[in-house]
Formats: C-alpha cells, sequence, structure tokens
C-alpha cells in the first residue's frame, strides 16, 4: 500500500527541552554499568542491530496518512511485549480537517462498495480475517503494551479474528432475514429490500481497543455502508495494526478509514457533517453523546449512541454480535409495482 | 446539468379559461348534477372535551379553538386545547394504563381489543369519511376509498401482530417501551392516528395522541370508538391543541417514545430537543419526489399516474410526486395531455362525489402555496392553472403545473404541499437519477416505462424509500413506509416498523 507523501509535521515545541548539564556528562552516566550498550540500541534490539521503528499514522483513503494539521499526542508502553515500539510513540492527532477528508473518502468509496455484490464483500472481509490471523501476534503484543494481560490479549485478538468471520458470512444472508413480500391488498406486487445508508461514523469505545473497534465496524461494513471510525485514543496503536490488516486485505481504500485523536473534537465534526447519515458512538461521556444527537439533527442523522458494553459483553456472541448490529444501518426500501396483462 | 430550455406552448397562461383540447369539447356533456352525501346522519358535537384516563375532560388550560371546515369556513365545533398541565395528566393516565393494565395483558387479549376498534372504524366508515371531508376539506371519495379503510386495515393488520412478535425480531428479546407520545399532521387525520397508534398498541405500549390543531375531530371520533370498545382506560389519551401541546407531548419526562410526522423543519426541532433523553424518537418528515416518465412508458397511464401523484388530496401527501422527470423527447406531449386532463378535473364541494380536488386544510396552507406559486412565476418559470370555477366561500387552488422550471428554482426545491407540479426533463437515466437524488428528500419516487429491467435498475439508484413502478401513492399496512435522508427516519407497516415500538436485546 503506498503512502501518501505528506509534509513533516512541524518540530513540536514541548519536545526541545534544553539540557543545561554538559554533552559529556550525559553520555558519562550512561555508559557507567555493564549492559549499557543493549539499552542504547532500544527496547526491541536484536543481534545487536538498531530496530526499525513504525511511525504510527491513521487510515484513510486507503492510504496511511498524518494530521493535516501536524498535531500529535503520544502513548506510552507497557512493561510487557518487549520488541514492539520504543518506550514512547508519538501518534497524529486527528483535526475537524482530517475527519472532513475521510469523510469525503468515504462517501467516494462508497457506490463502489455498494454495487459489489454481498457474495464479494463476504469475500473480502474474510480476507481481512485472514491477514488478522496471520499478524496475530501483532495485536496481542499491541494490546499487551497498551497494558492488556496476556490472557486478556490473546482472548480479545482470537474474539476479533472470529467476528470478523461471523460478519463475512452475513453479507449475503442479511436480505434473507430482513427482505420482505408485502402481501398488499390490491392487484401489485411490492417488496421492500434493505439497503446500505451511506457514510456511517463510528466512534469506537475505548476498549477493548481491537475487539470494541471491529464490533463496531464490521457490522457498518456488512451492511454495505463505509465507514469514518474515531479509534480508542487510550491504544490508538492497536488500532493502526489492525489498519494495517484493512490495508492488505482486497478491501476497496476508502471503504474503512480510521482517525486517531481526540474523540471530543473529532466526533462533533462528524456528527454535524452532511455527508455523514448515520452515527454509531460508544462512550460513557454522557455530554458527549447529547452533543453527538443534537449535532446530528441537522440533517436527520439517525444517531445511535450508547454506553459501552463491559469487556465480557463485547467478547460474548450473543451481546457483541448480531443481525441487530448489521440492520441499525440499513435503510428500508419499499417498492410497489402492478401486476396484470 | 444542463439548464432547461423549454419553451411554453403558447396557449400556456395562468388565466388559460378558453384552451380547451377539441377533444375535450364535449359541450354540456361535463355538466354533472350535484351528489353530495348526505350529512344529516353524523354526529359532531358542538364541544369536545380532552379524552384522558378513559373520560372526557375539560381542559385546565380553560381554552377552547374552533375548527372549521375549509370549504365553508362554517365553525364545526369547539375543541379543548390542551396545555402542558393536561398532557401530564394524559401521560400519567397512560403510565397508570401501562404499568397495571396494558403491560400485564396477554398479547392475545390485547390483540382483541384492536381488532375490535378496527371493525368499529368499519362499522362507522361512511361517518367517519364525511367528518374527514368535512373537517379537512378532501374529496368524499378519498376519505371513503382510501383514509378510512386504510385506517381500518392498518389497525386489523396490526392486531394479529400483537401475540406474534415472537417471530417479528429473528428470536431477538423484546418488550414494549412504554408510554409513545405520537404528533400527527392534518393531511391524513384519522390515517395517521391509525398508523401511530396500532402498532403501538400491537408492541404493548400506551399511548398520548396529539392530532393535528385544524382537523382534530375524526381523532375524538376514534376515541369515541375507543370508549364502545372498552379499551381500558388511559391505554389511549387523545389530547388535543396546537404546536405548544405538541412540544408538551415530545418534552414530557415520562414519555418513552416519541413519534412524529409533519414538516422536516419541526421534525429537526423534535430531533434536537430530545437529544440526550434516551427517549426513542421516529420522524416521518417532508419529501419533494420525483415522478419520472421515460419515453418508453403508457403515456396515458402516466398521465393518470402524474395527476394521482401530485393532485391526490389536493397535494398535501408527504410522498406527493411534485417533481415530474420527463424523458426530453416527449415532454411536449406530456405536457399537452397533462393540460387536457387537468381541464376534466373537478374542483369543489368535498361532500360531492363527483368532486376530484377538494378544498385547501386551511388559510394558512393556503398562503404558503399561493407565495411559493408566486415565487415560481417570479423566477421565470411558466404556470399552468386549470381553468376552473373557484367558490366563494372557501380555501381553494387550482391543480396546477408549472414548465420551464430550473432546478434550482424554489418550486422545484421546496415542498409545496399544495395542488402545484414543477415540470423538468432530462435525456438519460442516469441524469434522471442524478436529478431526482439532487434534495435533501428521499421519501418517495415513481418511475413509469415499458422496461422491467429499467425499473428496478432505476430502484436500485433512487433514494427514496418508497419507490413506486408504474403506480403512484399506493399505501397498504403490511407495506413499510418511510424516508431516507432528511424525510425522516423508522418505518410504519410492514413487519419492518414493529421495531419502532420494541426494546430489542
Amino acid at each position: 500500500m503506498a503512502s501518501k507523501k505528506h509534509a513533516p509535521p512541524p518540530a513540536p515545541a514541548a519536545t526541545q527541552t534544553v539540557e543545561t548539564r554538559a554533552h559529556e556528562d550525559l553520555v558519562s552516566d550512561t555508559y557507567s554499568d555493564n549492559g549499557a550498550l543493549a539499552r542504547v540500541l532500544g527496547r526491541g534490539a536484536e543481534q545487536g542491530r538498531v530496530t526499525v521503528n513504525k511511525a504510527y499514522k491513521m487510515y484513510v483513503g486507503g492510504a496511511f496518512v498524518r494530521s493535516e494539521s501536524g498535531r500529535y499526542f503520544q502513548v506510552k508502553g507497557g512493561e510487557g511485549g518487549v520488541g514492539v515500539d520504543p518506550d514512547t510513540v508519538n501518534v497524529p492527532r486527528g483535526s475537524r480537517k482530517d475527519a472532513r477528508d475521510a469523510v469525503l473518502a468515504a462517501k467516494n468509496a462508497h457506490a463502489g462498495w455498494a454495487s459489489r455484490t454481498a457474495f464479494n464483500r463476504g469475500q473480502i472481509l474474510y480476507r481481512l480475517a485472514e491477514v488478522m490471523e496471520s499478524r496475530k501476534e501483532e495485536l496481542r503484543l499491541s494490546l499487551v503494551r497498551s497494558g492488556e494481560s496476556d490472557a486478556a490479549a490473546t482472548e480479545e485478538v482470537l474474539r476479533a479474528i472470529d467476528r470478523v468471520v461471523y460478519y463475512a458470512g452475513f453479507c449475503d444472508k442479511v436480505h434473507a432475514l430482513v427482505a420482505s413480500h408485502n402481501p398488499v391488498a390490491g392487484p401489485h406486487f411490492g417488496f421492500s429490500i434493505p439497503e446500505p445508508m451511506g457514510v456511517v461514523a463510528v466512534l469506537a469505545p475505548e476498549r477493548p481497543a481491537l475487539l470494541g473497534l471491529v464490533s463496531t465496524l464490521l457490522p457498518v461494513l456488512t451492511g454495505a455502508n463505509t465507514a469514518v471510525v474515531v479509534a480508542s485514543d487510550a491504544d490508538p496503536r492497536t488500532a493502526v495494526v489492525f489498519c494495517e490488516c484493512l490495508a492488505t486485505s482486497d478491501l476497496p481504500g476508502g471503504v474503512a478509514n480510521v482517525l486517531l485523536g481526540h474523540a471530543k473534537e473529532l466526533a462533533p465534526a462528524l456528527a454535524k457533517h452532511r455527508e455523514v447519515i448515520a452515527v454509531d458512538a460508544w462512550t460513557d461521556d454522557a455530554d458527549l453523546r447529547a452533543t453527538l444527537e443534537k449535532e446530528g439533527a441537522d440533517n436527520v442523522k439517525r444517531v445511535k449512541t450508547h454506553a459501552p458494553l463491559k469487556t465480557a459483553g463485547w467478547l460474548d456472541e450473543r451481546s457483541g454480535q448480531g443481525l441487530g448490529w448489521i440492520e441499525r444501518f440499513l435503510e428500508t426500501k419499499t417498492v410497489w409495482h402492478p401486476v396484470g396483462v | 446539468m444542463s439548464n432547461e430550455i423549454i419553451k411554453p406552448a403558447k396557449s400556456m397562461t395562468s388565466a388559460a379559461a378558453k384552451d380547451t383540447s377539441p377533444a375535450l369539447d364535449f359541450g354540456h356533456a361535463w355538466d354533472y348534477a350535484p351528489a353530495p352525501e348526505a350529512t344529516d346522519h353524523v354526529k359532531i358535537q358542538p364541544r369536545y372535551e380532552l379524552f384522558i384516563g378513559g373520560k372526557w375532560r375539560a381542559p385546565k388550560s380553560g381554552k377552547y379553538f374552533q375548527t372549521i371546515s375549509p370549504s365553508t369556513e362554517q365553525v364545526l365545533s369547539e375543541v379543548a386545547e390542551g396545555n402542558a398541565a393536561d398532557v401530564d395528566l394524559a401521560v400519567r393516565a397512560a403510565r397508570q394504563a401501562y404499568d397495571k393494565v396494558w403491560s400485564k395483558m396477554k398479547p392475545a387479549e390485547r390483540a382483541k381489543y384492536i381488532f375490535r376498534i378496527s371493525r368499529a372504524i368499519q362499522e362507522k366508515a361512511r361517518e367517519l369519511a364525511i367528518v374527514e371531508s368535512m373537517d379537512g376539506g378532501k374529496p368524499i371519495k378519498e376519505s371513503r376509498d382510501v383514509d378510512v379503510p386504510l385506517a381500518a386495515a392498518h389497525f386489523f393488520y396490526h392486531a394479529g401482530w400483537a401475540d406474534k412478535l415472537d417471530y417479528a425480531f429473528h428470536g431477538r428479546r423484546h418488550r414494549a417501551l412504554g408510554v409513545a407520545g405520537q404528533i400527527i399532521p392534518w393531511n391524513f387525520p384519522l390515517l395517521m392516528a391509525a398508523w401511530k397508534i396500532a402498532p403501538a398498541l400491537a408492541c404493548g405500549n400506551t399511548v398520548v395522541l396529539k392530532p393535528a390543531e385544524t382537523t382534530p375531530l375524526t381523532a375524538l371520533l376514534l376515541a369515541q370508538i375507543f370508549e364502545e370498545a372498552e379499551l381500558p382506560a388511559g391505554v389511549v389519551n387523545i389530547v388535543t391543541g396546537a404546536g405548544e401541546t405538541g412540544a408538551a407531548v415530545a418534552g414530557h419526562p415520562d414519555v418513552n417514545k416519541v413519534a412524529f410526522t409533519g414538516s422536516t423543519g419541526v421534525g429537526k426541532r423534535i430531533q434536537r430537543a430530545l437529544a440526550g433523553s434516551n427517549k426513542r424518537l421516529t420522524l416521518e418528515l417532508g419529501g419533494k419526489a420525483a415522478n419520472i416518465v421515460f419515453a418508453d412508458a403508457p403515456l396515458d397511464q402516466a398521465i393518470e399516474g402524474i395527476v394521482n401523484g401530485i393532485y391526490f388530496n389536493q397535494g398535501h401527501v408527504c410522498c406527493a410526486g411534485s417533481r415530474l422527470l420527463v424523458e426530453e423527447s416527449v415532454h411536449d406531449i406530456v405536457v399537452k395531455k397533462l393540460r387536457d386532463r387537468l381541464q376534466t378535473l373537478r374542483l369543489g364541494d368535498p361532500l360531492d362525489k363527483n368532486t376530484d380536488v377538494g378544498a385547501i386544510n386551511s388559510k394558512m396552507q393556503l398562503d404558503k402555496i399561493k407565495q411559493l406559486v408566486e415565487a415560481g412565476e417570479h423566477e421565470g418559470a411558466q404556470r399552468y392553472s386549470a381553468p376552473c370555477a373557484i367558490p366563494q366561500k372557501g380555501y381553494w387552488f387550482p391543480p396546477t403545473f408549472f414548465t420551464g422550471v430550473s432546478q434550482s428554482s424554489r418550486i422545484a426545491r421546496e415542498e409545496i404541499f399544495g395542488p402545484v407540479l414543477t415540470v423538468l426533463t432530462f435525456r438519460t437515466p442516469d441524469e434522471a437519477i442524478e436529478k431526482a437524488n439532487n434534495t435533501m428528500y428521499g421519501l418517495s419516487a415513481g418511475i413509469w416505462t415499458d422496461k422491467g429491467a429499467k425499473i428496478f435498475w432505476m430502484a436500485t439508484r433512487l433514494q427514496a424509500g418508497v419507490v413506486w413502478g408504474n403506480t403512484y401513492n399506493k399505501f397498504d399496512p403490511s407495506s413499510p413506509f418511510g424516508g431516507y435522508k432528511e424525510s425522516g427516519f423508522g418505518r410504519e407497516g410492514g413487519r419492518q416498523g414493529l421495531s419502532a415500538y420494541v426494546e430489542l436485546e
């Protein structure tokens, strides 16, 4: 996947603290014990080699991008997950303009995604599961680095992959379950079919960072919508690893766009946007939920807000997935035609 | 998009008194003898109180307002104006009925009450139709053949769902929401009451209904039917009034669900007001539907569909086919046929069985229609109005259409909600889709063509909740109705409509 070229962000002022001590002193302190070299090489050092660290970026229009604003926020690494990252990573802090760019990408991708056959969409989502399976160790390590226990991270990744498989198999079953032939009292043939709404904005829950993202995004895509997701700002790195799965899964660019940053800043901008037709927000912040509901009224958006499930609820197959999740972002189109000769 | 450059036919002027096509020159053969419905058997009380907790109660506001016949401007009755205190009483009655009776009743028993209501509507059908036409101005042939039978059908259809809801949601557990606050418009007063009340009751909710200010009477006759059907007290409460009464219903903290049918402007206000309230909401709002006629369409049938699409109920229809999109090659012939057909429409006494076009619902609505029509003329579109005689008293507007309309014109964008059609053209199916979807609304659309494949091609691309192929303005309780985009959300009718009135686990 080719990354779009973006100007590097201006060096943030906060990082340029002036160190008053003499440079030589610092160096001699650092090297004053055994194993010093390994520490200098960093957490992920192997075979005396300097690690190539990853720049974490948002995923918009099928490309990995920084924020147009040049802003970033920092995420600390936990104790576990050695070998993944430096202690601190800089993550783009998406802006309202980034949100608008993402909506445009999602809007432009919608006709193509919706016109694919349900079978084809199912295959693409299944491919996503295949890619996640092959990257499950990376996903797991990322969760551990964000503070999850080994066992919890493992369970979350496996459930997330299975959830993708679940929705992949749902793409071509939805119609059979929700469409209807309408036995109208007259000489007409009438039926009602589900259709995608269009661009859906998703505010993913903070935790579980991966399973919450998968559980909210996948039903939107299964219904042939395109999505702009604001990923968890508690663990944005895992969202990026997931985006790398999206990027290598045959999912057309723009179908799923993932922004990083602060929900309070990004979600209202999406709820206000005229090209967004629906919002699915999972947040504990009741004020933010009310704001999104209010902003959405400008173009009669379908705004669904929820207090997030408990972790067990996301893991559970009955409460964390289902037809209802897909139906929430489907319209019903009713068609009539006379019957006669 | 290219601009429409349509030359109007010479004879098309607003004052067209003498432009009858020779084919229509029957002399006095068009003159029908008056055939008015008898009204002597109709019972309208001089005054109606609020129907709360199974009793007729004087309003705490102490106020009453008059409801008049828009065709004669005569006062029919005076009706209580509920205020916030009255609404509070009604919500409390509904809550009590929900807690103590309705939520505890076996669904099969609930169903039988709803069946009873349906039957009573059928028994009183003619009376309801006459009162509907008197209070609202719509032709008796529409209230008699469409509004009232469909209202009865809606209760009958939903009654049967009450004890089958376990099948409706694919095995998911469901429960009623509680008290539903419902606000309905003046264009189909009884039918909208049925669309709202029937699914709410079937799913086990109780109701506070606020009828429209200009057309409260049939809802009050419906309340009498509830009494006669011995529907438990408080299960349905009817609080008449104007906008403030409606706002009190939507804003009441103990209402669990709000259902509103009306303008997009008011719908947005309600949606905003409900933000953060955890109330469930469904909105059925305005429309500016495209009725698309291809060159290969059976044109005479299409003309009937166009007329039905826009002049049915004086165009007071949210799904009215108010934008006619005609394939350019048949524009002139379609316009000529339409002009001829308009001259055969009979405007006048809503109670006359031969009347095609009744009275405009209110002075306010008539003023709004006139204002938009003026805007259309001002923007350079060519107006044609049927040369029909306008009665001295009452509110009337002749069936009218505009040609030479640009897409940006107000009459091509705004909902007129009157008997006014704008005619636009297109050259390719893609252009038809582009123009049809170029609106904030998305309630309905019509397609006229001889090719089945083209209908499906169009139907899948039109952003509209209801698409009529080679027909228009058809409704049925088994057929989900509702909008895309700013025409609202939620469906009414069919299995799909039930989910607006249940909480699913």
